[in-house]
């Protein structure tokens, strides 16, 4: 076991699959000024850095995947996906339906998203659910160094296109790594906690608040059971589902912005596929519709908090029995 | 390297077979039978001359107006049909259209109608050439990418060849300047007489040829095919040649310059060919006969086809998403 930072993780996945696979490379501005260890072990052909032009990095990404390698880019901010939007979701998304299945785009986009930097809305933007939207893409997020070591591998293993978007607040936080550990399929959700009283569904930074709300919780007699989706396409569904039927109540918390964000989504499978389990109406803690601000009380105040969890579980498992 | 020369009667023929395929599919969409196309009707030359120019190991990128491509390249025209037609005997199962057709068996990757998408793609085809060329292979692989004066006019056109120049990708980049974009005329959109002047300002040498006759397109894609794989270098290519139709069929071009379209039919690329073998004692009125017998031989054989092969099964509808 050896205990690394999410940004070492993910540096220790690229290494590790690109002395496995000689066709995976990466890409993107700065990559191969930041990431000299990968540079030295590698060389300027596999790593190499690009002009700050979002669009052609994806595009050559998707080209080249279609065309027998497996490009890692990494396009830094978040909000910067829109300069790369047509090149991910109408290229690298699309192009192997419409051509039938004759090509495989086996590519990873990794862009850092999310509160904690004081960056502001153009650096600043959790964009996640855009994609989830989009066919042919497969979006990961994860909140621990060892999913994002695993998932990371999946993802550049994968014939699809995998966008992992990185916390930011999680790059520099550390946590133990099993050195022999392989990939993480994509798809498979995580039960951080086990509970019986409520389901607190999360992802990406949130997970760790909804810990500390469940750590709250308990103290008070209610036993919350965490969720970390990890994958949000494809979805573990069987997870929620599960914990709702044991749990009947379900909170799902995201830093992004609640319309049309993940948590609709789950709340409506959860609605269609496990109404009668609940005790409660399901909720949902977000982001506000708002730009994220850049003064950290604002930042701060933009992410969901564990005592707002506390609160909304408290309200739940005070609402009357439905069944 | 030794040049092939182009046989001009045999230009000729697979040029005439382009102008029949898309004359036979505005004929099939006025009854109703297949969606509406956008066609190179006039563009046949840079078509059959640039893929002429190219060898089997090379791959070629292409956009909406891609018939003269593919059939250039030997494509099917049943097949061609079938795809536009959405039938599942198509090059794409049906799924592409008109617009988007692929076919990898033929080198043809990835046809984009996003404008400039394939601009963006083709350096990930050109990076792949270079990473996975075998070590002593003496002719590697290039990539030809068509695109028109409308592509040339988004960011991507310069993204792209900046890339290619500063990575050194073996890249033929093939404008087709047909002097339109979609319903505007390209005065109204640029000052400049046509687009490579702007390549020497990113490092990449360019021509420019007379994109009417085939014969001329060829000797200059060689040329250009020759330097890139001397230096490894992209070259740009232009063509200065007249979309005769309208944008999308059906269109009544009432927004084209009379004169300026007599203008340009007079210089049929397909017609001023004929004229000169005919002049030059290498094509008879017989001659040209038994051509216009086999393409039209080859178009019913190639409707009969399209039309016998069923649409595809409803569960494509979700196939082909994944790979």
């Amino acid at each position: 076991m050896t205990t690394m930072t999410v940004n070492d993780a993910i540096s220790v996945a690229l290494a590790e699959e690109m002395r496995l696979d000689p066709t995976v490379m990466i890409f993107g501005e700065g990559v191969a000024t930041k990431r000299h260890d990968l540079l030295a072990e590698f060389g300027a052909a596999r790593v190499r850095n690009t002009p700050l032009a979002e669009g052609i990095i994806a595009g050559t990404a998707a080209g080249a995947a279609a065309t027998g390698l497996r490009p890692v880019v990494d396009l830094l901010f978040a909000p910067f996906l829109c300069y790369a939007m047509d090149e991910i979701v109408n290229s690298a998304g699309k192009l192997r339906y419409i051509s039938g299945g004759q090509f495989k785009f086996p590519m990873v986009v990794l862009a850092m998203t999310g509160a904690g930097w004081g960056v502001g809305a153009q650096h600043n933007h959790n964009v996640e659910s855009w994609f989830v939207h989009s066919p042919g893409l497969k979006i990961v997020m994860p909140s621990t160094p060892a999913d994002f070591k695993g998932l990371m591998k999946s993802a550049i293993r994968d014939d699809n296109p995998v966008l992992v978007f990185a916390d930011i607040a999680l790059g520099y936080s550390a946590g133990e790594v099993p050195e022999d550990a392989d990939a993480i399929p994509l798809g498979k959700a995580a039960v951080r906690r086990e509970g019986r009283d409520v389901t607190l569904v999360s992802y990406a930074k949130t997970v760790g608040t909804c810990m500390a709300a469940a750590d709250t919780l308990a103290a008070a007699g209610i036993d919350a059971e965490v969720i970390d989706l990890r994958s949000l396409k494809p979805l573990d569904e069987d997870a929620i589902l599960r914990s709702v039927a044991k749990t009947g109540r379900l909170v799902v918390v995201h830093e992004a912005s609640r319309l049309c964000g993940v948590g609709a989504e789950i709340a409506a499978l959860v609605a269609e596929k496990a109404f009668t389990s609940l005790r409660a109406p399901v909720l949902r803690l977000t982001g506000p519709d708002a730009p994220a601000p850049a003064s950290f009380p604002l930042e701060q105040a933009f992410v969901p908090q564990a005592d707002a969890v506390v609160a909304a579980v408290r309200s739940l498992v005070a609402e009357p029995a439905t069944v | 390297m030794t040049i092939r020369p182009l046989d001009p009667v045999q230009a000729l023929e697979r040029m005439m077979l382009i102008r029949a395929y898309e004359e036979t599919l505005i004929d099939l969409h006025g009854r109703g039978r297949a969606a509406g196309t956008c066609t190179s009707v006039g563009q046949e030359a840079p078509a059959v001359g640039v893929v002429s120019a190219l060898t089997a190991d090379d791959l070629i990128l292409t956009n909406h107006r891609s018939a003269g491509h593919l059939l250039a390249r030997g494509a099917d025209p049943g097949r061609m049909l079938a795809e536009v037609m959405g039938k599942q005997d198509g090059y794409c199962g049906g799924k592409s259209g008109s617009l988007h057709i692929s076919a990898k068996e033929l080198g043809v990757v990835l046809t984009s109608t996003i404008v400039g998408g394939e601009l963006a793609l083709a350096t990930g085809v050109g990076l792949s050439r270079t990473m996975l060329s075998k070590p002593g292979l003496n002719q590697p692989g290039i990539v030809a990418c068509f695109f028109g004066d409308g592509a040339a006019t988004e960011g991507r056109f310069q993204e792209s060849l900046n890339l290619a120049a500063v990575w050194k990708l073996p890249i033929l980049y093939v404008c087709e300047n047909n002097q339109w974009q979609a319903f505007v005329h390209r005065k109204e959109t640029m000052l400049a007489d046509g687009i490579s002047g702007q390549a020497a300002a990113l490092g990449v040498e360019s021509a420019v040829v007379d994109g009417n006759d085939p014969l001329a397109v060829f000797d200059a894609a060689s040329s250009a095919i020759d330097t890139i794989r001397r230096t490894g270098k992209p070259f740009l290519l232009e063509a200065m040649t007249y979309r005769l139709r309208g944008h999308f069929e059906p269109d009544d071009q009432g927004y084209v310059d009379k004169a300026e379209l007599a203008h340009w039919r007079d210089r049929d690329p397909i017609l001023c060919l004929r004229a000169r073998l005919e002049r030059e004692g290498r094509l008879t009125a017989d001659g040209v006969a038994a051509i216009e017998a086999r393409v039209r031989a080859a178009m019913e054989a190639a409707t009969a086809f399209a039309d016998a092969s069923p649409y595809p099964g409803l569960d494509a509808l979700t196939t082909d998403v994944y790979a």
